[in-house]
């Protein structure tokens, strides 16, 4: 244990997957109030293909070139999904499901064609499936760590913006907060959020990150502002944690250990939480259920 | 039969399935639990795997069966307790497919089970897999599987047409006519997770879920009677796969990638040119169009 955190690569990789933890924490809260929840995974599969296509076409493995070309793609998917729901009769569930298998599928299609280029075996592409944080060097995960950091930023000069256009529409119309400039803004970083993180987790994985933090957050407050933090704090530890467990055989993908600890903070937010949790909610029963016992005994006389 | 015949039989036999099967979860607006099936479908048979020590076969059914109607039971369980249902969804399977890959990862790894194999499908090594099944011969296993499965799939829709009819369009008349309408979502989950347990061999954990809803959501666009819609839908199932199978011989690539990627280009020749619900036909006569605008 010891020896994994006196080398430095390891404290730099748990250094990114922790900001990116917090970062897919925060974006997975407003996603979650979006109501949009599986967003993440049609997105985060789609992402595939661009990056295979930057890898072709740059011809060699750049972290940030890669990340533009997911970053891509996966907003085609986006408004593919966007135009085929308002356009057809499609419902937006199987509008997703198809932009995640069939861009998937072509992601694994080129996949095959760039291992089989001359020196495309050893790009470590494969890694963008499952996640290998390990295989990150110095320049990727400065690349993610100022990716993330951008996320953050924006989230957190509007926040004020950001919380009336989740919570009141109209209000925000109202105060000449435009619609659909914030819609394109979410998309925007709901994307980056997605596509920073297929290194480190894997484009399978990615949606567990920033659905599984915000839904263990909102076990535990009724405010917006403490939910984000929240979530930040359990994305970040999942990162950590399941990063750390990882490293201890070589070799390992991240990316299922970090969604195993996020589902472990699920599991006792789910149990515990102050809002609604189950043993709370089954105290809180019973205790209602005495006091209206007591009640009908008291007034059990009169009637 | 040659070896390229058994390859594009049993990849036309998925295409087949999982049509037929699909129009129902596209009806059913449920077509994100054939997602976080498909992905649980794996956890089901690696557990299966670990117990048993056997890889196919009747295990690998019961395992994908069950891990099927666990992940159907759980979303239902959550959202029941007020967590959104996509989002219950979402963290099922994420985390039982999850749990699925560190298993093999960490303990069975140099089995026939790997992770790349569970994601991608094993197409061409299909035919060397091969059983014999009395009066036929011998035939590949994962295309007897298939045969079987597609057999059970019918049987249950036919036997039970009416009935998948009006608990998918119109589930609280179902209900008051007294139709289970928990017990047919229960058998409809079954359904879809032995269809993609039959198919995981062939083109993986993914790719499967562009079979089940593409095709079917295709068909969506052309007609408006189940009937017509369910045999479109098998028919385009087929047809990708046997276009995917050309595509991936033609330029050397991943053949169950290709099959899905032949999905979406059916999709998008029915999204833009079919004539009751296409995008070309509403421009034409945006009056007519269900909208009644013009979509912009």
């Amino acid at each position: 244990m010891l020896s994994i955190l006196s080398s430095s690569n390891t404290l730099w990789v748990l250094l990114s997957t922790m900001t990116l933890g917090v970062a897919a924490g925060t974006i997975g809260c407003i996603a979650y109030w979006k109501r949009q929840n599986l967003m993440s995974d049609a997105l985060s599969h789609a992402a595939l293909p661009g990056v295979v296509i930057a890898f072709l076409l740059w011809g060699e493995k750049n972290l940030l070139v890669l990340v533009i070309g997911a970053g891509i793609t996966a907003l085609i998917g986006a408004l593919f999904i966007q135009w085929v729901t308002t356009s057809s009769r499609i419902t937006e569930d199987s509008a997703m499901g198809m932009v995640l298998a069939v861009f998937y599928g072509f992601g694994i299609m080129l996949l095959a064609i760039a291992n089989r280029l001359p020196g495309g075996n050893q790009s470590g592409l494969d890694n963008f499936i499952y996640g290998q944080a390990a295989a990150m060097v110095r320049s990727d995960v400065i690349t993610m760590l100022i990716l993330a950091l951008v996320v953050l930023f924006i989230v957190f000069i509007s926040f004020k913006e950001w919380k009336i256009f989740l919570f009141d529409k109209e209000f925000a119309q109202g105060l000449g907060i435009s619609i659909q400039r914030m819609n394109t803004l979410y998309s925007v970083v709901l994307v980056m959020a997605i596509v920073i993180g297929i290194q480190a987790v894997g484009v399978i994985l990615m949606a567990a990150l920033l659905i599984i933090p915000a839904v263990s957050a909102r076990y535990w407050t009724q405010s917006f502002h403490w939910m984000i933090l929240l979530s930040a704090l359990i994305g970040g530890l999942s990162g950590v944690l399941g990063t750390l467990v990882s490293t201890m055989k070589n070799g390992l993908p991240t990316g299922p250990f970090i969604v195993v600890v996020g589902a472990g903070f699920f599991v006792l937010s789910f149990l515990f939480g102050k809002e609604k949790g189950l043993f709370v909610n089954y105290v809180q029963y019973k205790f209602q259920q005495k006091q209206q016992l007591k009640l009908m005994e008291q007034e059990g006389g009169n009637v | 039969m040659s070896y390229t015949a058994w390859i594009i039989l049993t990849a036309a036999l998925v295409g087949l399935s999982c049509g037929i099967i699909g129009v129902f979860l596209i009806l059913r607006k449920t077509a994100m639990m054939a997602d976080a099936i498909s992905h649980t479908v794996l956890l089901g048979i690696v557990l299966a795997f670990i117990v048993t020590r056997e890889v196919g076969g009747t295990p690998m059914l019961i395992g994908g069966i069950l891990a099927g109607i666990v992940t159907a039971f759980l979303v239902q369980w959550l959202h029941s307790l007020d967590v959104q249902h996509d989002a219950s969804i979402g963290i099922v399977f994420t985390t039982l497919f999850a749990i699925g890959v560190i298993l093999i990862a960490t303990s069975i790894g140099n089995a026939h089970l790997d992770v790349q194999h569970a994601l991608m499908g094993e197409i061409t090594f299909i035919p060397f897999h091969t059983i014999t099944v009395p009066w036929i011969g011998e035939i590949p296993q994962a295309t007897a599987l298939l045969i079987l499965v597609l057999l059970v799939v019918l049987f249950f829709i036919v036997t039970f047409y009416k009935e998948w009819k009006i608990t998918s369009f119109d589930p609280a008349l179902a209900a008051s006519l007294g139709i289970p309408v928990l017990f047919m979502h229960y058998l409809f989950m079954g359904l879809v997770s032995v269809t993609t347990v039959a198919s995981f061999d062939a083109v993986g954990a993914i790719m499967v879920v562009a079979m089940l809803i593409t095709p079917a959501a295709s068909s969506y666009l052309w007609t408006d009677k189940l009937v017509v819609m369910l045999v479109l839908s098998g028919a385009f199932g087929v047809l990708s796969a046997v276009i995917g199978y050309y595509v991936a011989a033609w330029i050397d690539t991943s053949i169950s990638g290709s099959m899905a990627f032949a999905t979406g280009i059916i999709f998008l020749i029915s999204f833009l040119f079919s004539p009751k619900h296409g995008i070309i036909a509403k421009r034409l006569k945006p009056e007519t169009g269900q909208t009644g605008t013009d979509p912009v």
